[in-house]
């Protein structure tokens, strides 16, 4: 199964948390662990929304040594040049909207970025089920 | 399925009594000690019943050459939860899992019997049976194996709850004793554990007394500042107690910033501090 | 539009947050505070989050910069009730809430506010000073 928000207006970031609730609702979450998943979707989202504008969430559970939650934030916006800068902690660009991404990383269990210049933006979280 | 195939089938139905006899008798003899008294005669026949009917059901809709078909998944299931009760009353993996292979002797056997004359026919089919039985020793090593997991990941949850005792000294005062290594799974128990308690307990001061924690690494004060921290958010204070020497030795070397936090050498320290806060004084009786 | 409501109760206001806030809602609590403030001439705000199940970095942003405005307004304004694992959470990914006060509960932060001398104390009870 796998569910799937667009995210291009403020409203969607509660739709999106409440789409984690109830995907961490299914699969008996610790409430620790759904608050983390909540707050980290909660930021990548905005993300998408500040410097993206519009942009995809795709919510699964993928079967791997382990079960994991995954989310994955996709959009087609400017894209990151330097990951590696952008993963330091205090890193943040002009806006200063979001913690940034060092801060949402240590929330989950599996952090995955890939992005470029003109390329756009896709983060992949996951948490052990 | 061949014809010989279903030949088989039928001279194991039609044995059913010998075959579960065999088995049962082999079961016991094969150094099951106290068999009988952990499982008990009816249970342990009921177990070898069921697991028998459910198989000679399975192959006699598609054979025992296709044990990988959705049809044998009712012997699979029967085979792992008969492996992971006896895992459980505490059988090692030999006692649990040749249980399965005892079962193949005695049909092989029963085989043997009934059909001594056509010997090509017969090989092939102890062959095929062989290798079904060996694919459910397979699943019940696995269950094995799983039920060990299970068991291995409850006593350390167990282990867990049992060494972060949240103590009420007084109303509204909680003392947190950590003893032992702190490493990253059972801090954050303790973390959990400290805050839920603060709630439930309606506690705004807590105290954590580390005379017992043998080595505070950066990671270690990293924890315990972030569980302050977190207490901090709640509305709760906390202080930090029984500091060694040694252990202010390595966290003055190591860098760790710990000005921003109350901490006491001893916890009577502590608890007058949080007595004070709670502008608390103890008297002494003189009249006794 | 739904706003969150603000209950004046004496010198204090009471906010209590039950809705997954989203951003417009945050903005407008922000303003409704400020502007009670400024006409009721309250001494204390408390914003109840019990029910929160999620604080981010925009409402933690939200709440700082309501405890900073109330500050320059003479009033203090308390952050009560946070679940453990919210505050967990926050610690974790690194939001600073610098300038709020904290408290386990509403009547907490009551009995603090009246330990300062913010608001008055009860008549049978005596006002101390701390801090």
């Amino acid at each position: 199964m796998i569910d799937i928000v667009p995210v291009a207006v403020e409203e969607d970031l509660v739709r999106v948390r409440q789409k984690v609730r109830q995907w961490a609702a299914t699969y008996a979450l610790s409430t620790l662990k759904t608050v983390k998943m909540q707050t980290a979707a909660s930021e990548l989202a905005r993300n998408i929304l500040v410097y993206a504008g519009t942009g995809t969430v795709f919510f699964s559970a993928i079967d791997g040594p382990r079960r994991e939650f995954q989310i994955i934030f996709e959009d087609q916006g400017p894209g990151i040049a330097d990951i590696e800068q952008a993963l330091q902690d205090g890193y943040t660009t002009g806006s200063g909207m979001g913690i940034g991404l060092p801060g949402t990383k240590r929330l989950v269990d599996h952090f995955e970025i890939v992005s470029a210049p003109g390329q756009g933006t896709r983060v992949i979280i996951a948490m052990r089920i | 399925m061949s014809e010989w195939a279903e030949k088989v089938i039928g001279i194991f139905s039609n044995r059913r009594d010998d075959i579960l006899r065999m088995w049962l008798e082999s079961q016991q003899k094969n150094g099951y000690r106290g068999m009988y008294e952990r499982i008990g005669e009816r249970e342990l026949y009921r177990q070898s019943n069921d697991l028998f009917e459910a198989m000679i059901d399975a192959a006699g809709q598609v054979g025992f050459a296709s044990v990988r078909k959705p049809e044998w998944q009712a012997v699979a299931d029967l085979v792992a939860e008969i492996t992971a009760q006896r895992t459980r009353t505490g059988f090692s993996v030999m006692e649990t899992v040749t249980y399965v292979f005892a079962l193949k002797t005695v049909l092989i056997e029963i085989l043997r019997q009934e059909q001594p004359d056509d010997i090509g026919c017969f090989v092939a089919e102890v062959v095929t049976i062989t290798h079904a039985l060996d694919e459910m020793a397979l699943i019940a090593t696995s269950a094995y194996v799983k039920t060990r997991e299970e068991i291995i990941l409850r006593q350390q949850q167990e282990m867990l709850d049992l060494s972060t005792p949240v103590i009420r000294v007084w109303d509204g005062i909680l003392v947190l004793p950590l003893i032992g290594t702190l490493d990253s799974s059972r801090s954050q128990v303790i973390t959990e554990t400290l805050l839920q308690e603060i709630v439930s307990s309606n506690s705004d001061i807590a105290i954590l007394d580390i005379s017992g924690v043998p080595l505070v690494d950066t990671l270690v004060a990293q924890h315990i500042l972030k569980t302050m921290a977190a207490a901090r958010l709640m509305g709760a204070e906390c202080i930090i107690s029984g500091i060694r020497p040694e252990i202010a030795q390595t966290i003055v070397h190591l860098g760790v910033d710990l000005s921003q936090i109350k901490t006491k050498a001893t916890l009577a320290g502590a608890l007058k501090w949080a007595f004070d806060m709670r502008q608390l004084t103890v008297v002494h009786n003189a009249k006794r | 539009m739904e706003r969150i409501p603000i209950l004046k109760i004496g010198d204090l206001l009471l906010v209590t947050i039950q809705l997954d806030m989203h951003d417009q809602l945050v903005m407008d609590l922000q303003k409704d505070i400020t502007n009670m403030v400024r006409t009721t001439e309250a001494k204390g705000v408390i914003l109840d989050i019990s029910g929160l199940d999620m604080v981010d970095s925009f409402i933690g942003r939200m709440l700082g910069t309501i405890a900073a405005m109330t500050a320059v307004m003479d009033a203090h304004t308390f952050v009560v009730g946070m679940q453990p694992a919210v505050a967990i959470t926050i610690v974790e990914l690194g939001l600073p809430l610098g300038g709020v006060h904290t408290a386990l509960n509403v009547e907490k932060a009551i009995e603090r506010l009246r330990a300062w001398g913010k608001i008055e104390a009860e008549s049978d009870d005596e006002a101390h000073e701390g801090d």
